[in-house]
Order: structure tokens, then C-alpha cells, then sequence
């Protein structure tokens, strides 16, 4: 498989990943796996959402849903034929860019999806911002200060969070910054156009709810990991070479824990995204969360489908990307012998 | 200062958090220049006392007595940054695992200068110069280069080398070395004794030198401190308590050792009936081959040894007629019949008369389950045996293996290391077989414990007419129990022979340095082995 001169490209990085050996191999396993997995879990979100009660054609009828109407727009969508053969289509249409027609509108799901998948993003990046570094050394603080009011303020706290749902999160921030102090709006409305600071400043609590929920989780196993490491042979060789524990924690343990870390920030990257739905509705944000909920209420198969698949994709993805670059950060796989 | 020893340490107490012990009440000084021997078995308190003269206990122990100075500075008096300022610099430790101490993210060059630049002593280029002296004094390879490479990427060896560069980073006054040749291979372990007693006399540093191998002690140690419980058994001169032990458990301990230089038991080579053939057996993992071209056979009621350094293949044999890994060449025979090469293709009772004894009891007993169950297990299995025929069957295979009737209500955990090892004995056992691999079976184990292990298994033998395939890379055991000896290298058979035969062949170059290389129980035996070694 390897090339017998090296090119100058693909660049160093690349080029091992590509034609290394253990390394590679395991990447492509994954990735192969995370397709399967895709494969598997827009089947069951596809013939499940098949298998809710009611007809689509009867809904969309609504008052004239006449026996021979319904059997005609059944035939026009395409509802006769078996289910699997419909699901076959629709995966290959997505493959091709075509995610169908929206029940409600009749627009094409693409045009819709694609500018509230933005806005969706955009929220999980911005509380990404400030949630991930954030919470790296909230943890790794807590970790320095093990056992001490700060460690135990930090983790009373987040553990407070940790429990409480978003939608009770997000409830809280609305009474308190904006009912109470009016600080904020509490709607996040926006719009194309909108100018960059007001579009931030009506995302401000949305932000501030997600940041919330995922900080605590990140927090607590960033510190769980560090101190985890705590026992290893190598940290009581660096204490007995007169280290102190800030240079232990930083210089001896990061470097082996920062694979765990990163596929727990990973892990809560694709919370953020999936987890927008709640978060989204709270605050009438219009992201795809909240696309999905209105689609559902109106029993919009087409967008429901084409929502989930997207959610499928960014948790998949990112869950790979997880298990991949735990074992680029493997000290022993980067430097082989 | 000049009065003060180096260390001096006064009635030193360590106690577990459940309030047991540990050590209890040691005192000991440390000169320039001298070497002091602690030994004893584990939990004896060794690395404790070794740990402490760093100011240092393990999580879940405390020092809760005496004084621990250095140069005349009591350290249990100062705080924990004072103490720091000590470790390292002052005083350094090198550990028996270099795999596990050293950091696997960093280089061995960022991990050996850092003691020096954190502890402000040097810049990092003095350090790394430094550095790369002491490689050289280490003969290790290529020694402007060996800094950078990552722990994973250098020999067992070479990595204990490197702990001892770690640990000389500083220029320490003192150097806390435990057990740093235990896990190396007898060659390794000779050349890094004889280096560190070089750097140890070159360097004018004192050193406490931690282990429980007796020959070993004896080549690099002036004095000798005789360990057991937590509390001093004896102390002097190491000719002397070699010599002359004065109390029971010191005569114990060398008794053990000379034993080891003589053949003990009675072994005769008389071959009756051929139980095992392997001809010709190569095992591969993946595309390497672990072995190729093995052939030897085992008999009724012999021991077969075989021998070699580790990476030799000596376990691979063992599995692939476990079959555990399946041989990808040659053929195993069985008592006259073809055995397949993986465990899924044989039947039960094919199963059943070839067992396996593992190197670490603690590891090969389930400890959630009682010793009746584990014992009772194989008896159910290969025999239907339950109820109370199979309890009264754990029974007897208990008092067999010399453990009372009692223990089969017992955890692993509630054992001790030799306890544990009789009860992996009775579960092979149990299922009546005809050959026995044991593989390392003593090596985790202390020397008196180890002593009891090898007598039961010579009296099962005796008893029941076993066969033991016995894998070890310890050659004393192998002189005293061994009918058979095959010697391996580099996954090839090297020799095969009865075992004196192979004791005899002094001049082959891998045997002799195997024999030559195994340390005797006499201070002047390192000197004349490298003097032997420079000779030829």
C-alpha cells in the first residue's frame, strides 16, 4: 500500500494517516463502522418515523380527505410502494443532495434545512468558544486544587448543574437576566442580515444555557481523568523527583490524558448540536431543533427524516472523530518504534 | 556537617492508614561512598524504608516516627516544598519498573533534564550535555541521539539505564535504587549491575540498594540489612552475613540460595513412556515468527525445562501446546495421537489432561469466587462431579497441595502469594492431568515460598507420575528439578539435553553465558566474572 517515493503531498500528518500501518488501519475501521452505524440508525430513524400512526396523505388532505383524494395523492407520493424500497430512495436521493419536499411548505427540505442548520451551528460554535476552554481549566484547576473549598465548589457546582435539565437552565437565565434584571432578551430571534452584534447579543442566553449544560460534564471528567492518572507509576517517579504538582499535572499527566479529554469534548460537541432541540424551542431560536419540532407537529415526514439524518451525521461524525484522535493522542501509536 | 552521615535515618515508623506497621522502628546511616543492602521478602518493608529516605510515602501510608536526615537536616521537620528541594536533587530514586516510571508521552531526554532545570541546578543544554555523558557512561547507543527517543522505543534494559541517568541528572549525594535489576533478564541484569557499581564508585555517591535476590546484594553492597515484618533481623558486613548469619531467617535465606547451586533432588534419566512430541512446531503472531523449528518430548514423571532469556519464546511453546496460540508448523504429538493445534479443535478430554499453572496467582484466580468454587470448576467440567461428591473432592485436592479443608470456603484475597499458587496447583489438579505446564510458576514468588512450591511439586510428581513442562528463566530451579533441559534463543532451539549435560556445557557461548551469568552468594563472584568475561 505504501508508496515507494514519498510525494510532497499529501503533507507528513496526512501521508502516515493515509499509508501508515496499525494506525491506518484502525482509522479506516472506524470510519467504516461510523458509516455502518449511519447506515443502521437513518433505517430505524426512517421506518420508525413510517410506523407512527396516522397517513400523511390524510393529513396533508385534512378537511377533503375523500377516500378516491387520498388514494390519489397516496400514488402521487409515492406511498404504495413497500417501505424499504421508499428508504432506499430517499438515502439514495440524500446521497445525491435531494432530501425531498416539505409536506407543509412544498419547498424542498435543502433550502429549508440548510440556513437554520447554519444558525445551528453558529449557537454550538459560539458556545463551544467559551464552553470548551472554559471548562478545561475549570477541571484542570480543580484537579491543581484537589480536595480543597475550590475543588469542592467546583464540583458541588457543576454537579447542581449536571442535574438540572436545559429547559430548566434556559427558564432560569430568562427570569433572572432578562425578567428580573433585563439584561437580555429573552427571545432568540434572528434573521439574515441581522448585524453581527445584535445577532449576538439576542443569541447571549441561548449561548449561556448551552455553555451550562455541557461546561459541568466536560469540567468533571477533565478533573476525573487528571486525577485518575494521579495513580500512575510515572506520576510517583515525577513527585519523587521533586516535581511540584502544577508542573506534574501539566507536563506529566496532560500529555496522557488529553486523548480521554478530547473524546469527552467531542462527545458534548455533538450534544450541543442534538441538544439544541430543547434549547432552541426554549428560546424560539431558529435553528434545526427547532425546524424538527415544528416538522413533527405537523407532521412533516420528509423534514423530520431529513433532520434526523442530519443529527445522525453530526453525532456519528463527531463520536468517530472521538475514538480517532484518542488514539493520535496515544503516545505509543504517534512514535512508533 | 562534616559530622553528619549523609543519611541518617533514627528509628523510622511507617503506618498504614489501618493502622498496621509497616515498618517499625529502623534505624540506619549512610557514609559516602557505601553501598547498604536492604533484603527480605515482599511486605517486608524494603521499599518503604527506601521511600522514606526521600521523605516519601505511599498513598495510604503515613511516617508517623523518627527522624530522616540528610546532613544533619531532619526532613520530617521541614514542609513539603523544603522536602522537594531534597528529592531529586539530593537524593534520587531509581525503581524496579523503568517501564512504568518512566512517562510514556515524553522523551527520555525531557524527562532526564527536567530534575535539573526545574530543580534550578542547570540549563537545559548543560543538562542535556550531562545527559548525554552519562548515556555514554551507561553504554548505551548512540548516545548524542538516545535522549530523544520515547520510552516504548528503547529495550528493557536500555530503559533501566536510562532511570539510572534520571536519577544521576542532579549529581545526587545518595541514590535509592529498588529492586533496579529484578525485572531484566540474568545477561541484562549482569551488565546493569557492574555499571552502576562503576557509577557508584566513580561518582562517590552512597547508595541503599533494595532487593530481595541475596547473590545479587552480595556483589555491590558493604553492608547488609536483613528485613522481615517491618523490623531489623540482622545487620553487618555482607561477608559476614553471608557467611555467618546469625539468626534463623538470614541462615534460612542463604540456606535457599546455596541450595540452588546444587542439584537437591534425585534426577535420573530413565524415559518410560513418551507423553508429548513436538516436532519441527513454528508459531507466528501475525507475520512474525515467535518460534520456528522446535522439536523435544516429555515423558511419565519427567520434568522438562526450558529455558532462555525473555522474548526467547519459552511461553509461546507453552500456549501453542495449551493451545492457546495455534502452532502454524510441525506437528504436536499427544500420547501416540496427533494433537490440533487450536484449543477449540480438541476435545474435552484432550483438554483436560494437558493444564496450565500461571506465572501470577493473583492474576489467575477469579477473586469474587471462593477456592471450593475455583477448585470445584474443572470437577464439574470434566467430570460432572456436584454437590457433595465435588465439595468432598475439593477437599482432598486441598489437603494434596497442603492447604487445610477450611480454605475452600475462602477469597483468593484473604491468601497469601504461596497460598494462592498451591490453590492454581490443586485446580490443575483436579482435572487429573497428564502433562503440566508450568509457566514461571515461582518467579513472582519469595525464595523460602518458592522453596515450599518446588517441593510440592516434586512430591505431586513422585505421587501422581505427572509430566511438567516446566518454563522458567531461573537456572537454579532448573538444576534441582529439571530431568530434561531445552534451551532457547531468539525463538529457536538452541540445545536439548538432560540436565547435566546441559550444566556441563560451559564453553557453548549461549548456554555458558547463561550459566555464567546467574550471580552467586559470594562478594567477590561479580569481579571474577568480569574478569573471566575480559579473559575470553
Amino acid at each position: 500500500m505504501a508508496p515507494a517515493a514519498r510525494p510532497g503531498w499529501p503533507p507528513e500528518p496526512l501521508h502516515l494517516l493515509l499509508y501508515g500501518s496499525g494506525m491506518a488501519r484502525f482509522i479506516f475501521s472506524r470510519l467504516a463502522i461510523g458509516l455502518v452505524t449511519l447506515f443502521v440508525v437513518s433505517a430505524l430513524f426512517y421506518l420508525g418515523t413510517e410506523m407512527l400512526p396516522g397517513d400523511v396523505a390524510t393529513a396533508i388532505l385534512g378537511q377533503s380527505a375523500t377516500p378516491a383524494n387520498v388514494a390519489k395523492l397516496r400514488l402521487s407520493l409515492g406511498l404504495d410502494q413497500p417501505s424499504w424500497l421508499r428508504f432506499v430512495n430517499w438515502l439514495w436521493g440524500c446521497l445525491h443532495g435531494d432530501l425531498g419536499k416539505s409536506l407543509a411548505s412544498g419547498r424542498p427540505i435543502a433550502t429549508l434545512l440548510l440556513p437554520r442548520l447554519g444558525n445551528t451551528l453558529f449557537l454550538a460554535a459560539c458556545a463551544a468558544l467559551i464552553a470548551v476552554p472554559l471548562a478545561l481549566t475549570l477541571g484542570i484547576l480543580s484537579a491543581l486544587h484537589e480536595g480543597k473549598a475550590t475543588d469542592r465548589a467546583s464540583s458541588a457546582l457543576s454537579l447542581g448543574i449536571i442535574s438540572m435539565p436545559e429547559f430548566l437552565v434556559g427558564y432560569g437565565l430568562i427570569i433572572v437576566l432578562s425578567v428580573h434584571l433585563g439584561w437580555l432578551p429573552s427571545l432568540g430571534t434572528v434573521f439574515p442580515g441581522m448585524a453581527l452584534g445584535l445577532r449576538l447579543k439576542a443569541m447571549a442566553l441561548p449561548i449561556l444555557t448551552l455553555t451550562l449544560v455541557v461546561l459541568a460534564h466536560m469540567l468533571r471528567m477533565t478533573r476525573a481523568t487528571i486525577l485518575a492518572e494521579m495513580a500512575a507509576p510515572y506520576v510517583e517517579m515525577a513527585r519523587l523527583k521533586g516535581l511540584d504538582r502544577r508542573r506534574i499535572i501539566l507536563a506529566h499527566i496532560l500529555p496522557n490524558a488529553s486523548g480521554p479529554i478530547i473524546a469527552v469534548v467531542l462527545l458534548n460537541l455533538a450534544y450541543m448540536v442534538a441538544g439544541a432541540v430543547v434549547v432552541e424551542t426554549v428560546f424560539v431560536y431558529p435553528g434545526i431543533g427547532q425546524l424538527l419540532v415544528d416538522a413533527v407537529t405537523k407532521r412533516d415526514l420528509p423534514t423530520v427524516q431529513a433532520c434526523g439524518l442530519v443529527f445522525a451525521i453530526v453525532y456519528v461524525g463527531l463520536n468517530t472523530g472521538a475514538d480517532v484522535l484518542a488514539l493520535v493522542f496515544n503516545p505509543r501509536l504517534r512514535h512508533r518504534r | 556537617m562534616h559530622d553528619h552521615p549523609l543519611l541518617d535515618i533514627e528509628n523510622l515508623v511507617v503506618t498504614a492508614t489501618s493502622g498496621t506497621r509497616l515498618v517499625d522502628s529502623v534505624s540506619l546511616k549512610l557514609e559516602r561512598g557505601s553501598v547498604l543492602g536492604l533484603i527480605g521478602e515482599s511486605g517486608a518493608g524494603k521499599s518503604t524504608i527506601a521511600l522514606a529516605a526521600l521523605a516519601y510515602s505511599r498513598p495510604g501510608c503515613h511516617i508517623t516516627g523518627g527522624t530522616i536526615r540528610h546532613g544533619g537536616v531532619d526532613l520530617m521537620e521541614l514542609d513539603e516544598d523544603a522536602r522537594r528541594a531534597y528529592r531529586g536533587a539530593r537524593i534520587a530514586y531509581v525503581a524496579q519498573s523503568a517501564a512504568a516510571a518512566f512517562n510514556p508521552a515524553l522523551t527520555l531526554m525531557d524527562q532526564i533534564c527536567e530534575g535539573p532545570v526545574r530543580h534550578g541546578l542547570a540549563s537545559r543544554k548543560d543538562a542535556e550535555a550531562h545527559a548525554v555523558e552519562l548515556f555514554t557512561a551507561l553504554d548505551l547507543p548512540d548516545p548524542a541521539r538516545f535522549g530523544r527517543r520515547y520510552p516504548h522505543q528503547v529495550s528493557g534494559g536500555q530503559l533501566q539505564r536510562a532511570m539510572v541517568a534520571m536519577a544521576m541528572s542532579c549529581r545526587p549525594d545518595i541514590l535509592v535504587l529498588d529492586e533496579p535489576t529484578t525485572a531484566l533478564d540474568v545477561t541484562t541484569q549482569i551488565e546493569v549491575l557492574v555499571l552502576l557499581r562503576r557509577l557508584i564508585r566513580d561518582q562517590q555517591v552512597a547508595a541503599l540498594y533494595v532487593t530481595h535476590d541475596l547473590a545479587v546484594v552480595a556483589q555491590i553492597a558493604d553492608r547488609i540489612m536483613v528485613l522481615r515484618h517491618g523490623k531489623l533481623v540482622e545487620e553487618g558486613a555482607t561477608a559476614d552475613v553471608l557467611l555467618r548469619p546469625t539468626t534463623d531467617y538470614a541462615r534460612a535465606l542463604v540456606a535457599e540460595r546455596t541450595a540452588a547451586r546444587s542439584a537437591a533432588f534425585e534426577v535420573e534419566d530413565k524415559r518410560p513412556e513418551t507423553v508429548l512430541v513436538l516436532d519441527h512446531v513454528d508459531v507466528s503472531y501475525g507475520p512474525k515468527k515467535a518460534v520456528s523449528g522446535v522439536s523435544f518430548s516429555l515423558s511419565r514423571g519427567e520434568t522438562v525445562a526450558v529455558i532462555g532469556e525473555s522474548g526467547s519464546g519459552k511461553s509461546t511453546i507453552a500456549y501453542s501446546i495449551a493451545g492457546l496460540v495455534s502452532a502454524s508448523g510441525g506437528e504436536i504429538q499427544f500420547d501416540g495421537g496427533d494433537l490440533p493445534p487450536g484449543h477449540r479443535e480438541r476435545d474435552r478430554d484432550t483438554l483436560r489432561r494437558i493444564q496450565l499453572v500461571y506465572q501470577l496467582p493473583d492474576v489467575a484466580l477469579n477473586p469474587r469466587q471462593s477456592i471450593g468454587e475455583i477448585i470445584g470448576r474443572p470437577l464439574t467440567f470434566y467430570f460432572g462431579l456436584r454437590g457433595e461428591a465435588r465439595s468432598a473432592r475439593v477437599g482432598e485436592l486441598l489437603s494434596l497441595v497442603g492447604l487445610p479443608v477450611e480454605f475452600a470456603q475462602r477469597l483468593p484475597g484473604q491468601l497469601s502469594g504461596g497460598q494462592k499458587q498451591r490453590v492454581c496447583i490443586a485446580r490443575a489438579l483436579a482435572a487429573e492431568p497428564d502433562v503440566v505446564i508450568c509457566d514461571e510458576v515461582t518467579s513472582a514468588l519469595d525464595p523460602l515460598v518458592a522453596e515450599e512450591i518446588l517441593k510440592l511439586l516434586h512430591r505431586l510428581q513422585a505421587e501422581l507420575g505427572l509430566a511438567y513442562l516446566f518454563i522458567t528463566h531461573d537456572l537454579g530451579i532448573v538444576r534441582r528439578i529439571g530431568h530434561r533441559v531445552v534451551v532457547l534463543a531468539n525463538g529457536k532451539m538452541v540445545a536439548d539435553g538432560t540436565t547435566a549435560e546441559i550444566f556441563a556445557q560451559t564453553d557453548h557461548p549461549y548456554i555458558g553465558k547463561l550459566i555464567a551469568s546467574v550471580p552467586e552468594l559470594d562478594t567477590g563472584w561479580l569481579d571474577r566474572h568480569l574478569q573471566e568475561r575480559t579473559a575470553s
